[in-house]
């Protein structure tokens, strides 16, 4: 390539090095994009379960203080 | 998920448009190289790729040695975030200069120091993510991670001096010359300006990548807190 004496034509190389720059860096926005997406929707998703388990949790200690309610009150009804 | 901040969709669009104009500069402004043909064109964004990798892997050993004074999580975001798009724009510049080198130096790979040294560097930063894939504790994930890019980061100096300390065929472009050096070639003004153009251009790109980066580290962070909560 050094001892010719007109300008070689390598533009086939050049294309193919920018075609690939530009995929590379697309792809990598593209998997920010997804990931950023995924993430959202479990963030969602895991907000509404906390949520849930939470509104659970206080359900059942309403229950168990009721439970502890009743023999006091069999015993009013005794007296 | 908070909504981006209007300062990161600037930057996003910025991003996109110097991107565009540093393209546009190599391929239309600046001149043919006589030698090498429109191939050279290409060494625009891999020089501006490779400056912003090797930074990014340096922040990187950065965040670490502050992650490990401090041991605040938000140094473990950060130095994730920069080795990942650096390791990105490390893969795009190894590709460009394999591209180049197959009509410059007749072949597509050649074990030279500075080849040989950016291929290792390139899969230091791959074993990085690979073992922090391993480990679930989040506090030993970022100690591991700190110490190992601390270590890792030692790599990029020397990818970068390897043309300057060893003999090699790769050609030095920034402040000296190599002797041995095939494929070396002298900048006109045209071609100084695409070039600096390029440095600018991945810079803004990089740091608009890392911060998209650290916010879907926020994210992950999160999801992950959530989900031990819940499953506890």
């Amino acid at each position: 390539m050094f001892f010719q004496e007109t300008t070689p034509d390598t533009s086939g190389y050049m294309i193919a090095g920018y075609t690939i720059a530009f995929v590379v860096m697309g792809l990598y926005v593209l998997s920010i994009y997804l990931r950023n997406r995924n993430l959202s929707q479990d963030l969602t998703m895991l907000e509404e379960l906390d949520e849930t388990a939470a509104e659970t949790e206080m359900r059942s200690a309403d229950q168990r203080k009721k439970n502890l309610m009743k023999p006091g009150d069999k015993k009013q009804a005794n007296l | 998920m908070q909504s981006k901040p209007v300062t990161l969709r600037i930057l996003d669009i910025a991003s996109i448009i110097v991107l565009g104009v540093s393209a546009y500069i190599a391929l239309f402004v600046a001149p043919t190289e006589l030698v090498m043909g429109d191939v050279q064109r290409v060494f625009y964004f891999h020089i501006g790729t490779a400056w912003t990798a090797l930074l990014g892997f340096i922040l990187a050993a950065g965040f670490s040695v502050i992650y490990l004074i401090t041991k605040n999580l938000l140094w473990d975001r950060l130095q994730v975030a920069a080795i990942e798009v650096s390791l990105v724009f490390f893969l795009i510049t190894i590709v460009l200069g394999s591209i180049w080198a197959r009509p410059a130096w007749n072949t597509w790979w050649t074990w030279d120091p500075r080849l040989t040294t950016a291929a290792i560097t390139e899969l230091i930063y791959i074993a990085y993510f690979m073992l922090r894939q391993g480990i679930d504790d989040p506090d030993r994930r970022a100690r591991f991670g700190a110490v190992y890019a601390l270590i890792g980061g030692l790599s990029a100096p020397i990818t970068f001096f390897a043309i300057r300390l060893f003999r090699t065929i790769h050609p030095v472009v920034i402040s000296g010359s190599n002797p041995e050096a095939e494929g070396a070639f002298s900048m006109t003004p045209d071609m100084r300006t695409a070039f600096f153009f390029a440095l600018f251009a991945f810079t803004v790109i990089f740091i608009d990548l890392f911060w998209n980066r650290i916010r879907l580290g926020e994210l992950q962070d999160k999801v992950e807190q959530l989900k031990l909560k819940v499953t506890m």
